[in-house]
């Protein structure tokens, strides 16, 4: 049953992928980073966008949000940062709880928050500004480091996002030159350069090349030994290769949550296993 | 093949027709500038020799330059912008960033806007209520803040443009990274809007530096070379215009020349200020 299941689910998971989503290591031992609580969200004009979230995300984990358009996931995404707080009017209800504090209290710093909690958006968005820059910005809201400390901090970023030997001869040339998936490598170094405990990604793929997409696939698969990850993704294959966790949500609920493979090959609810077989969505 | 169709011949025919207007009221509108300019170049290339850069401007039937009226314009309008430009730009900031929605600053986007077709004559009314009747004499200054109450609506609204044009995404990256507001604002957006708002500020001095109607009851003029802020000051336009009206074929040439003179500046500015927009693309 769960051959059949998978066959027809992942047609396009090549055969290795398929056994590393069965070889993936254990995670279920690891700390939970993010814990979500009773999580109610609202749009300005009084809509309703999140219904009862509660979920945990685990430490050097990947959890993936997959799901149809407007099922809030990108919403639920950019509570965790308290992103939705540059729009007046949004409201989050509930608990966000990092390492056990919670951060949609109205006291919290956000700075600090989003210095934690790192995201990376669905279009590339690299500042106007140099390479080399670009990754400084970041790491000087928080240090303050000489000119050689901060190249090698720029470099280290660089390489871990797996960008520094296509841009180490033009670090002083603008960000806004490179290609796409450049772009968005640089944007997931300028995330990491600030040393954050949680990183976002919303679709972080959805906008490249197919190349650009097995480059920040792997690099994701890579990040996962550091960080905590959550991400935001359309495309089912995507979720399945990177992620540990996966939720699948539905009309601002999230209808199932569990491991990845468990996700895909047997899922317990009838509209999850409708949407991961593509029958709908 | 699909000439021989009737409707698509009958399309080509509405297209030619259409095509041929177009054509026609394009050549009007450049016939016209090309007249300006051609009569400018005629009447003033003749006139322009070194004395009138190095006199000042001649008693009727004398001979004479334009020096004093030739300083006075590049003052005004250097402490016109210098005195706008900061001005707009922070209001344009406030109102493009801060008050985006709210009451207060749609009410003053709109004033905005009505100040900026307001009619220069009243500026200069209003600047010579408040700034030459209680001082009992026409200044320099005055001319300066008269032509900046001009600019100032016309940089205030290009800011706020600008600003819109710069992508939500940017602004939320940067946020994302835990940079406080203000540093959102100064190191990504305006940087991001930087050649957009420069050629805005450049446009405002091309609109000012042509102005007659306020520096009439502002700085008025002055015969002699002056560098005195606080008393009357010469400029182009105003000598244009008593020069053009007067009976003396000197003083006539002169204001050919002036005329002349201010054209190619705004020409200048104009080029340059295109140059920048499209550097920045």
């Amino acid at each position: 049953m769960d051959d059949q299941i998978m066959t027809q689910t992942a047609d396009h998971i090549a055969t290795d992928s398929v056994a590393a989503l069965k070889a993936r290591r254990s995670v279920e031992d690891h700390p939970v980073k993010l814990e979500v609580k009773n999580l109610n969200f609202f749009y300005a004009n009084g809509h309703q966008a999140l219904t009862d979230i509660n979920l945990s995300l685990r430490e050097k984990a990947v959890t993936a949000f997959i799901g149809p358009s407007g099922c809030g996931k990108s919403t639920l995404l950019r509570t965790l940062n308290r992103m939705y707080d540059l729009y007046p009017g949004q409201r989050a209800e509930g608990e966000v709880l990092l390492d056990g504090r919670n951060t949609l209290s109205p006291k919290e710093d956000l700075n600090v928050l989003r210095a934690k909690v790192g995201m990376v958006f669905q279009k590339p968005t690299p500042f106007p500004m140099s390479i080399h820059e670009n990754i400084a910005f970041g790491i000087r809201l928080y240090e303050k480091l000489s000119k050689a400390e901060m190249t090698n901090r720029v470099e280290a970023a660089l390489r871990e996002a797996a960008l520094w030997d296509e841009v180490k001869d033009k670090l002083h040339q603008s960000g806004l030159g490179l290609s796409g998936g450049q772009q968005q490598r640089l944007c997931i170094a300028r995330a990491v350069a600030v040393k954050p405990e949680v990183l976002l990604m919303d679709e972080p793929a959805s906008a490249l090349d197919p190349i650009s997409t097995a480059k920040i696939e792997d690099l994701i698969t890579r990040l996962a030994d550091d960080y905590c990850i959550a991400i935001v993704t359309h495309n089912m294959q995507q979720a399945a290769r990177t992620s540990d966790y996966t939720a699948f949500m539905y009309l601002g609920e999230i209808v199932e949550f569990d491991r990845t493979e468990q996700i895909f090959t047997a899922p317990k609810n009838q509209k999850t296993n409708d949407y991961v077989t593509g029958r709908f969505g | 093949m699909t000439a021989h169709n009737p409707i698509t011949r009958r399309r080509y025919r509405r297209n030619r027709i259409a095509m041929v207007f177009s054509i026609i009221a394009t050549g009007m509108g450049l016939l016209i500038l090309a007249a300006i300019l051609g009569e400018l170049l005629w009447q003033g290339v003749g006139g322009l020799n070194m004395k009138v850069f190095t006199e000042v401007t001649p008693p009727p039937g004398a001979d004479g330059g334009l020096s004093n009226a030739i300083y006075g314009s590049i003052m005004l309008t250097l402490v016109g912008i210098a005195i706008a430009a900061p001005i707009g730009l922070l209001a344009g900031t406030y109102l493009s960033e801060y008050a985006r929605g709210s009451k207060i600053g749609e009410a003053a986007k709109f004033i905005n806007d009505v100040l900026l077709s307001a009619p220069s004559i009243i500026v200069g009314l209003f600047i010579n209520a408040i700034l030459v009747v209680p001082f009992g004499t026409f200044s320099a200054w005055s001319g300066a803040v008269a032509l900046a109450v001009i600019a100032l609506p016309v940089i205030n609204r290009t800011t706020q443009d600008m600003l819109a044009l710069v992508p939500n995404t940017l602004r939320e990256a940067a946020a994302a990274l835990g940079a406080p507001r203000w540093k959102v604002l100064v190191f990504i957006v305006w940087r991001a809007a930087k050649s957009g708002i420069l050629t805005g500020m450049l446009l405002a001095v091309a609109r000012i530096s042509g102005e007659t109607a306020p520096l009439l009851f502002t700085s008025f003029g002055n015969q002699f070379w002056s560098t005195n802020m606080s008393q009357p000051m010469a400029n182009l336009p105003v000598v244009i215009y008593q020069f053009a009206m007067s009976p003396y074929s000197e003083w006539q040439r002169l204001a050919w020349v002036g005329a002349l003179l201010i054209t190619a500046a705004i020409l200048f500015l104009n080029i340059l200020a295109r140059t920048l927009a499209a550097r920045s693309r």
